[in-house]
């Protein structure tokens, strides 16, 4: 048994997202081999991972945005090596992977959450309320991974060989236009240790800012509810939910939020959940460790004091 | 030119879901049911490309039980012009795409736009996979599209930020939450919409094979996360969070 894992990287480094994604394999079992799209570097920084046996480069114009259409052709034609092709469940995973799987006459698995076996996983459904277990009678196993589920493989202590794909056909079905990606000094949702996040409280995007104060303290990510990205306090990429991000740091600390079901999809599996709520009966209580009632306005200059 | 989209018959995202006490599911008798909100999502942008007289004729899908008539009447009372309703129940997201890509050929849209992800199974694939199928690109997750000159612009959400991406039509676009804010049809149009043609197909009917790939062995409740406790002021909570917690 060889498992492929399509690498999502961040600049020049593959995601812990991804190291997720190979711990997720490792626990599947058999050789694991990456494959990078675009970047070199990245390709250098997964040969570096343990548990990796051989890393896949596919350099040139067609990968170096992560288009779906040669991206998919690429792994389609990787495919007859392996039992198993997987991904991180981030935005590239979640847009590659079905439509390999599809064009491999294979169902999908989305966003799995635990291996019971080669064939069968756990992966959560409505929102996370409710937890199936899995079994797929196709062959050949396409899956996207949930990272909160699976502690990411190490950054380093594996050597394993960097080699050239082989050419694939690439549909130019699309084209990369731009991107409006914003550069922070802070970590990124699904690797930050802490994270804070904001939601219709905040009132909008000048008081959005307050979270940046204590972020700053704690070196921790901010984001946000579907509701304040909605109305425009914080962009698109800080959602943090069912529909948004899945985390799952050790600290994460919410900022006046309601606590739908929705929000919770995407943090409950965080270590320690703080929640600051001037309703003291907000759902959100029903799931911090820590709760403090109060007008979050008057709380977070006091939190930023207190952090010194 | 001509639009479909397909659009899910789900529980509503307001109902609290409860898993069955046999584990062979959620209890989904007697719960209310509604159109996918990404998929009222999905429709109200037709619609808008219909009113900007880009598109002319808006076919709304659902596969699914006789009741998924409601959402397709949901999507006609919106704006779509005409409805298909293929019967099947438990269908995966390739089964559907199979079904979608027959509609496809016989119907020949220029643009699907469907939701990013149903809100029962999560899954985030249909449209990735019809897109395969009918060897067409794909645009997903948008937060804005344009048409013209045989192109789709999509602005997609992606990790980092926006990503903008031209595609050649025909082209399969799935939506995002920030795509536009889906109208309510207003009582006229839902009167309207009882008098627009829907058609109800069978799987067979279109040469599509959909039996399931997976076999759910058991559905459970997730892990009770329990509710710790309140604290009383700021200075307590760092106290706890330093030395109790010891997460700062
Ligand atoms: C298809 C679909 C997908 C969705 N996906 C997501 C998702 O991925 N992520 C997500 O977050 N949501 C998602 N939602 C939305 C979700 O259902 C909720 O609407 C949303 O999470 C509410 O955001 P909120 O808690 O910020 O706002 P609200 O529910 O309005 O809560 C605001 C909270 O702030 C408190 N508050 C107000 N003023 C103060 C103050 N001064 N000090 C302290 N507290 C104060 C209030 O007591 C209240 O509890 C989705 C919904 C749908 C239909
Ligand atoms: N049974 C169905 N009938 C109509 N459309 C569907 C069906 N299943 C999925 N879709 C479409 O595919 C999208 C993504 O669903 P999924 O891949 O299941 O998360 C939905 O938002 C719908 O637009």
């Amino acid at each position: 048994m060889t498992i492929l894992v399509l690498a999502d990287r961040s600049e020049d480094i593959v995601s812990q997202p991804t190291r997720s994604a190979i711990a997720a394999a490792t626990q599947i079992g058999g050789d694991v081999h990456v494959l990078v799209l675009g970047g070199a570097a990245a390709a250098q920084s997964a040969a570096k991972l343990p548990g990796v046996a051989k890393v896949i480069l596919a350099d040139g114009p067609a990968y170096e945005h992560g288009l779906a259409e040669p991206a998919a052709a690429l792994l389609v034609a990787l495919a007859p090596a392996y039992s198993h092709l997987l991904a991180p469940g981030s935005a590239m995973g979640k847009n590659i992977m079905p439509r390999v799987a599809a064009l491999l006459d294979v169902q999908i698995i989305s966003d799995i959450a635990g291996v019971e076996g080669a064939d069968t996983f756990r992966r959560f459904i409505y929102a996370g309320n409710a937890l199936a277990t899995v079994k797929t009678s196709d062959e050949k196993k396409v899956l996207t991974v949930r990272a909160a589920s699976f502690d990411p493989v190490p950054a380093e202590g594996g050597s394993a060989a960097v080699e050239a794909a082989p050419g694939a056909e690439s549909p130019a079905l699309s084209s990369f236009v731009g991107a409006e990606i914003a550069k922070s000094e802070r970590p990124e949702l699904t690797a930050a240790r802490v994270i804070i996040s904001g939601g219709r409280a905040l009132g909008s995007a000048e008081n959005f800012a307050i979270l940046d104060k204590v972020a700053d303290k704690l070196g921790a990510a901010v984001g946000a509810s579907r509701a304040a990205v909605d109305a425009g306090y914080a962009p698109n990429d800080h959602q943090v939910g069912q529909t948004g991000k899945i985390v799952s740091p050790e600290l994460y600390i919410a900022v006046g939020i309601s606590g739908a079901i929705q929000h919770l999809a995407g943090m409950k599996d965080s270590k320690v959940i703080v929640a600051i709520n001037k309703d003291e009966e907000a759902p959100i209580f029903q799931v911090a460790d820590y709760g403090l009632v109060g007008d979050l306005f008057k709380l977070m200059p006091e939190l930023e004091a207190e952090l010194g | 030119m001509k639009l479909l989209v397909p659009v899910k018959r789900v529980v509503d995202y307001n109902v609290k879901v409860r898993v069955k006490a046999d584990g062979t599911g959620v209890e989904t008798a007697n719960v209310k049911m509604s159109m996918n909100p990404f998929d009222e999502i999905a429709v109200e942008e037709a619609v808008r490309l219909k009113e900007k007289g880009i598109v002319t004729e808006i076919v709304a899908v659902s596969i699914g039980p006789a009741q998924a008539q409601e959402q397709i009447r949901t999507a006609l009372a919106m704006g779509a012009d005409r409805g298909i309703l293929v019967e099947a129940e438990g269908t995966e997201p390739l089964a559907v795409a199979k079904i979608l890509k027959a509609i496809a050929e016989r119907e020949q849209p220029q643009v699907v736009i469907l939701g990013k992800q149903a809100i029962d199974d999560d899954m985030n694939a249909t449209g990735q996979m019809l897109a395969a199928l009918l060897g067409w690109s794909q645009g997903t997750f948008a937060s804005k599209v344009e048409i013209a000159d045989g192109a789709a612009i999509v602005t997609r959400e992606v990790d980092g930020g926006l990503e903008t991406v031209k595609l050649t039509l025909p082209a399969i676009v799935t939506t995002d939450l920030r795509l536009n804010e889906p109208r309510y049809a207003s009582l006229p149009n839902i009167m309207k919409a009882r008098k627009k043609p829907i058609e109800t197909l069978k799987p067979a009917d279109l040469g599509v094979d959909a039996t399931p790939r997976l076999t759910v062995l058991k559905v459970e409740e997730p892990p009770k996360r329990l509710a710790g406790r309140k604290v009383a002021s700021v200075a307590e909570l760092v106290d706890k969070l330093r030395n109790e917690a010891k997460v700062i």
